[in-house]
């Protein structure tokens, strides 16, 4: 990601705002970020002082134009109604979400029930993902003993997964 | 299938008040929001998409266990009445009465149990019990819970654990709350310190109906605000923790009352007895209003504890929706106010008059209020 004032240098500043109930979002390089002497963010209204009037709305506009792929909800729709269209657009929306949870909430993680299938589900998953791993190693090191025992684990866990669902 | 006149019939299994604490607790709740992994959420979701969401979830809602002897229902087949009806009893909420086509609530006959389907997310569990039985309540909907996952694919996320529609919701997906009764506190004007001190703990207090709504007959609600990085178990006992602080509150307050000012508790009994035994014409607040001072007559020993169920099944009976079912017409508000005030005198006919010798006694030993 650019920076958002000189547009040539990697941003590693990354600033968020609310600010009547809308967010304002600032990325920066180190350069930038000294230069306009981002030290105290609550001193200043970001995106106005940064780049001058109008910027910040700007910046808005295009994040408002996002759209999540699964359900074509928008950022727009969620300021509208304060709900989201589907699952996925937790992943979508996940960067202003998670300055959001993280004020609304005690954590940004879930430590309570896990559901059991949706537990397996996952478990195998990742089982599944160190067998594919561990089989394109084998077969790059011409190890085909190993990789034919791998695959016939791959196999078992396929119909297992097919099961499960 | 239980139809929907014997629901009406049938009073809540909660309201009987056998609970702990049922005295200061009316009724401990917990819900649980899930969703769907691959369907929008309901208000996002086309009609289209909202039926056949239905059509999945509620024949296995319908199949589980603890819903053989049930009431079903979409909510297109409900009238305003009935809808309304079921909210006086906390079964459905105000948003889900206002769904049509695409939702459904089904509950088990005692009441114990609701689940609406399609209303702000896919799935709204429900258990609600009387007193303070927050754990209880957890037990039951989590087991309805895991059930109905077995069967359903529910949108979960390894961080952000259960997805729901708005994000105040997400994680455990949880709300727990309790129903508080809370006469001594208002009187002696301490209520706003209460309040002002859960809030700063991260928990909200609400109104008879939840968000948004007035406080009346001094009945409080209090629940968890946040859903995520806390267990369901640490957020029911922060939250019972703190209950049973303002319970020990409202029995100092009710306490100190007594000891100090007699007269003004007194007053306050008898006018309310006079009012609800000699009014003619009464709105809903003004009813619930004077029947929370019967109630607390009730607990300090002025009125017989025999009368209790009926006091407290009336806090429900004078609810509009409830009035006009019972009346089986649809009453404008000057003919409710007459009708309410009309079965309160007749119900109030069985309570004899307060007696002030047994609440002196009363104030005389100090812990009598606390034995409960």
């Amino acid at each position: 990601m650019l920076c958002d004032v000189c547009k040539c240098n990697d941003a590693t500043v990354f600033l968020t705002q609310i600010q009547d109930g809308k967010m304002q979002k600032v990325n920066l390089c180190d350069a930038c970020s000294k230069e306009k002497g981002v030290e105290d963010p609550k001193s200043f209204a970001l995106a106005d002082l940064l780049l001058g009037i109008g910027a910040s709305e700007e910046i808005e506009k295009s994040a408002l134009i996002q759209k999540c792929p699964v359900c074509g909800f928008s950022q727009a729709d969620f300021k509208k109604t304060g709900r989201l269209g589907c699952a996925a657009c937790y992943t979508t929306f996940a960067e202003g979400l998670h300055t959001l949870l993280k004020a609304m909430h005690k954590g940004t993680e879930h430590v309570g029930k896990l559901p059991q299938r949706a537990h397996r589900t996952i478990q195998l998953s990742h089982r599944m993902r160190a067998l594919n791993e561990n089989l394109q190693k084998a077969v790059a090191e011409e190890n085909y003993e190993t990789a034919a025992s791998l695959r016939d684990q791959i196999k078992q866990l396929e119909s297992e997964q097919l099961s499960n669902t | 299938m239980m139809k929907f006149s014997s629901v009406m019939t049938t009073p809540g299994e909660w309201l009987r008040g056998e609970g702990p604490h049922h005295q200061i607790v009316i009724s401990s709740r917990i819900r649980l929001a899930r969703n769907l992994r691959n369907h929008a959420f309901p208000g996002w979701a086309k009609k289209a998409e909202r039926i056949a969401i239905l059509d999945l979830i509620r024949p296995r809602v319908e199949q589980l266990a603890e819903m053989q002897d049930s009431f079903a229902e979409s909510l297109q087949d409900l009238s305003a009445l009935e809808r309304q009806v079921l909210v006086e009893r906390h079964l459905i909420s105000r948003e889900h009465a206002a769904k049509g086509t695409g939702s459904a609530v089904v509950m088990n006959r005692r009441q114990t149990l609701s689940v609406m389907i399609n209303e702000e997310d896919h799935l709204r569990m429900q258990s609600i019990r009387s007193g303070l039985q927050l754990k209880q309540a957890f037990k039951l909907v989590d087991k309805i819970d895991s059930a109905l996952e077995e069967k359903l694919e529910f949108a979960y996320d390894q961080r952000l654990g259960y997805l729901t529609a708005c994000p105040t919701n997400v994680g455990t997906g949880m709300r727990a709350s309790a129903m508080l009764h809370l006469p001594g506190l208002v009187l002696s004007e301490l209520i706003n310190q209460v309040i002002q001190a859960v809030s700063k703990i991260g928990l909200a207090v609400r109104g008879l109906y939840g968000e948004g709504t007035e406080a009346m007959g001094n009945l409080f609600q209090i629940s968890n605000q946040t859903t995520l990085g806390e267990k369901e178990e640490d957020i029911i006992n922060r939250l019972s923790k703190v209950i049973e602080t303002i319970i020990e509150k409202e029995h100092d307050a009710r306490q100190i009352l007594l000891q100090k000012k007699p007269s003004t508790l007194w007053d306050q009994i008898g006018r309310a007895y006079g009012v609800l035994t000699y009014a003619h014409a009464m709105a809903s607040k003004e009813a619930l209003n004077l029947l929370s001072i019967i109630k607390l007559g009730i607990d300090l020993g002025a009125f017989a504890p025999d009368h209790r169920l009926s006091i407290d099944e009336l806090f429900i009976d004078t609810q509009p929706a409830h009035l006009q079912k019972c009346s089986e017409q649809k009453l404008n508000a000057e003919e409710r106010d007459y009708l309410r005030a009309q079965i309160i005198r007749d119900r109030l006919k069985l309570l004899p008059k307060p007696d002030i010798s047994k609440m002196a006694r009363e104030s005389g030993n100090g812990s009598a209020a606390k034995a409960s």
